[in-house]
């Protein structure tokens, strides 16, 4: 597991959740801080292409030898992508959680809603 | 002692042959006797009969016996070592338990013997059924379910029945965010919906949480008094009125009784439904297999849906004594939710808790719950003394009751070693690890039971194991986070057995 990092181009949510936005269509993913949490992923439960979510309710689910957890939406919109890839291999959630550990890229439906997420330095005060 | 070195020390066995690579062909441990009545064939049809013989293990009885000893020997057991595993109430299981259940008139006593011919086991049961109903306050009782999730299941089946007898069709049912991972699964296998309560900062019931959640949609709310956080919630004559409030049950879920035996019932605190962990609270051992039983025990508004049969009493009238008798016909039950398993329960269990509850007695009951208590209290102010409480300070509260939830989050931020690298050195000490990771809203979370049944002395020695882990990771972290070193298997691949169980063993 690499160390500790969240890189400064991204959003954030106090669930330990990130967003990259690009125009109206964002990424979005869980925190270093959120995999370290929650140990070794085994099992990653993602949602349909089509889904709509809801800024901050559950979309998917992660595994992991502690604990079934909720993963949460920081952003309002419909799933237009989902990284099928973590199906075989969800330990790249703990091992890229911000680049191949990606889960699901959404259509935004309201792009102001970004305005209530974190910046970098705001999330890693709330983390201290 | 580094790393390197520990590595040195020897398994105690590292052979993992199972019972089918033992043995050869034709060997065995036991020969039948020739047959001395016609032999009958064409009792099977040929479409469900075997073309060919299974592969079984073929043995001699030494081979037999060697190899299970030698897997039981590779298990840490209560009877090994201490066991605090948090929310499991590993107590002692007394002997004289084991001597009263095998006497021949309970262990060979078959389940379709007629109830004119098994009328001690029905008294037994049914005078457990009184007993279990004033401890808990709720005085019509069911033996049936056969673990604490099953009768979770039937308590919440009986909610359902309850609502639907009513003309009321509701959807969800509430669990505080400190439950039991059974709570939920029950919830949903009986076709609800799960919304969650949240935690005050003392650890209980987020009263104000509760008050916006309860509302006519609500069946019941299922809780926990002591919860897992080890914290008995004061306000619960306040929680009972506010889901009795919407017209809801309250459930107890009876995995935490051994704090309150004696001493407080759930029926006085308005709970309509409450399950027992036999095999907790009332010494049927367990961890490693073995049956459980989960009886439930219900107040008079939800006995018409109790599991059939029902055990009934008749007095004789004429001087001679009662007999009891096995009630299940829709005539006398009719709003019954069924039957929940073949027979009437795990009657083993039944012998043990009822040699339990006599030998101890109403007084000794308590004494039992008093002493869980102090004895959780006590290794508590042995942990929370400097040295020890900075790295793994109390969660909630400053009390417990018998079990209480220490965090280890800043043992991981200051020493670099987790909870879980905690818990596999504490194995290289002699003890079994306490609950780790659980309740999940304690950030690497470390519950701890020791029960009654443990000396000062024990619990001294677990404290001091603490300690010395603590300051053995100042030093050198990567000896816990490499631990186990003296078990038979090192540490175990968690995420590849979850992701790649192998459940079937192959033959041959």
């Amino acid at each position: 597991m690499a160390d500790a990092s969240y890189p400064e181009d991204l959003l954030y949510h106090p669930e330990h959740d990130w967003a990259k936005i690009e125009g109206d269509v964002a990424t979005f993913g869980v925190t270093w801080f959120a995999q370290d949490a929650l140990g070794e992923v085994v099992y990653f439960d993602p949602p349909e292409v089509g889904t709509t979510v809801t800024k901050d309710e559950p979309y998917a689910e992660v595994e992991s030898v502690k604990a079934v957890s909720d993963v949460f939406a920081p952003l309002s919109g419909e799933i237009i992508e989902v990284n099928t890839s973590l199906g075989d291999t969800p330990e790249t959630i703990n091992s890229d959680p911000y680049g191949d550990g990606w889960m699901v890229k959404v259509k935004l439906s309201d792009v102001s809603e970004t305005d209530v997420l974190m910046d970098q330095a705001t999330y890693l005060e709330s983390l201290s | 002692m580094t790393v390197s070195e520990f590595a040195r020390i020897p398994m105690q066995d590292d052979e993992a042959t199972t019972i089918f690579e033992k043995g050869a062909p034709g060997r065995r441990a036991f020969v039948a006797p020739p047959l001395d009545v016609p032999q009958v064939d064409g009792l099977i049809p040929d479409k469900f009969a075997r073309a060919t013989a299974p592969r079984l293990p073929e043995a001699s009885e030494p081979e037999i016996v060697r190899h299970y000893v030698r897997l039981s020997r590779r298990n840490f057991d209560l009877d090994s070592g201490f066991y605090p595993l948090g929310s499991c109430t590993m107590k002692h299981n007394p002997r004289l338990h084991e001597r009263v259940t095998a006497l021949p008139g309970h262990a060979k006593l078959h389940p379709f013997q007629d109830p004119a011919r098994s009328q001690g086991a029905l008294e037994l049961m049914y005078n457990l059924e009184r007993a279990l109903g004033e401890v808990s306050g709720l005085p019509h009782v069911s033996l049936q379910p056969s673990a604490g999730s099953h009768g979770e299941l039937a308590g919440v089946l009986l909610t359902r029945a309850y609502h639907e007898d009513r003309g009321q069709h509701r959807t969800t049912v509430l669990t505080p965010d400190t439950s039991h991972g059974t709570n939920p699964a029950t919830v949903t296998m009986a076709g609800y919906k799960v919304v969650k309560v949240g935690t005050n900062p003392d650890g209980g019931v987020d009263v104000e949480d509760l008050k916006a959640k309860a509302d006519e949609n609500v069946a019941c709310l299922m809780l926990t008094n002591p919860n897992t956080l080890g914290v008995f919630d004061p306000n619960i004559e306040e929680i009972a009125s506010i889901v009795h409030g919407v017209g809801a049950t309250l459930y107890y879920d009876g995995a935490n009784l051994n704090a309150i035996m004696g001493i407080s019932r759930p029926g006085d605190m308005g709970f309509d439904i409450v399950h027992f962990n036999l095999h907790k609270s009332f010494t049927q051992p367990h961890g490693g297999g073995g049956p459980g039983s989960g009886p439930i025990a219900v107040s008079d508004r939800i006995e018409p849906y109790l599991p059939v049969p029902v055990i009934e009493r008749v007095e004789s009238g004429n001087g001679a004594g009662p007999t009891f008798d096995l009630i299940e016909d829709d005539e006398r039950r009719p709003k019954s939710i069924g039957k929940l398993r073949g027979f009437q329960g795990n009657y083993g269990c039944f012998v043990r808790s009822y040699a339990y509850i006599r030998s101890l007695g109403a007084e000794g009951l308590k004494d039992a719950s008093e002493t869980a208590v102090l004895n959780a209290n006590y290794l508590l102010a042995k942990l929370q003394q400097a040295g020890v409480a900075e790295y793994l300070p109390l969660a909630f509260g400053k009390l417990c009751m018998h079990e209480f939830v220490l965090s280890g989050a800043p043992m991981k931020k200051e020493l670099g070693i987790k909870t879980l690298d905690l818990a596999k050195r504490l194995l290289d000490h002699g003890y079994h690890p306490p609950t780790v990771y659980f309740p999940l809203l304690v950030d690497e979370a470390l519950l701890i039971e020791p029960t009654e049944t443990e000396t000062r002395e024990t619990l001294d020695g677990f404290a001091e194991a603490i300690v010395a882990i603590l300051k053995e990771a100042k030093d050198d972290p990567s000896i816990a986070q490499s631990a186990p070193y003296s078990t038979p298997v090192r540490r175990l691949d968690e995420a590849g057995a979850a992701k790649n169980p192998v459940i079937r063993q192959p033959l041959g």
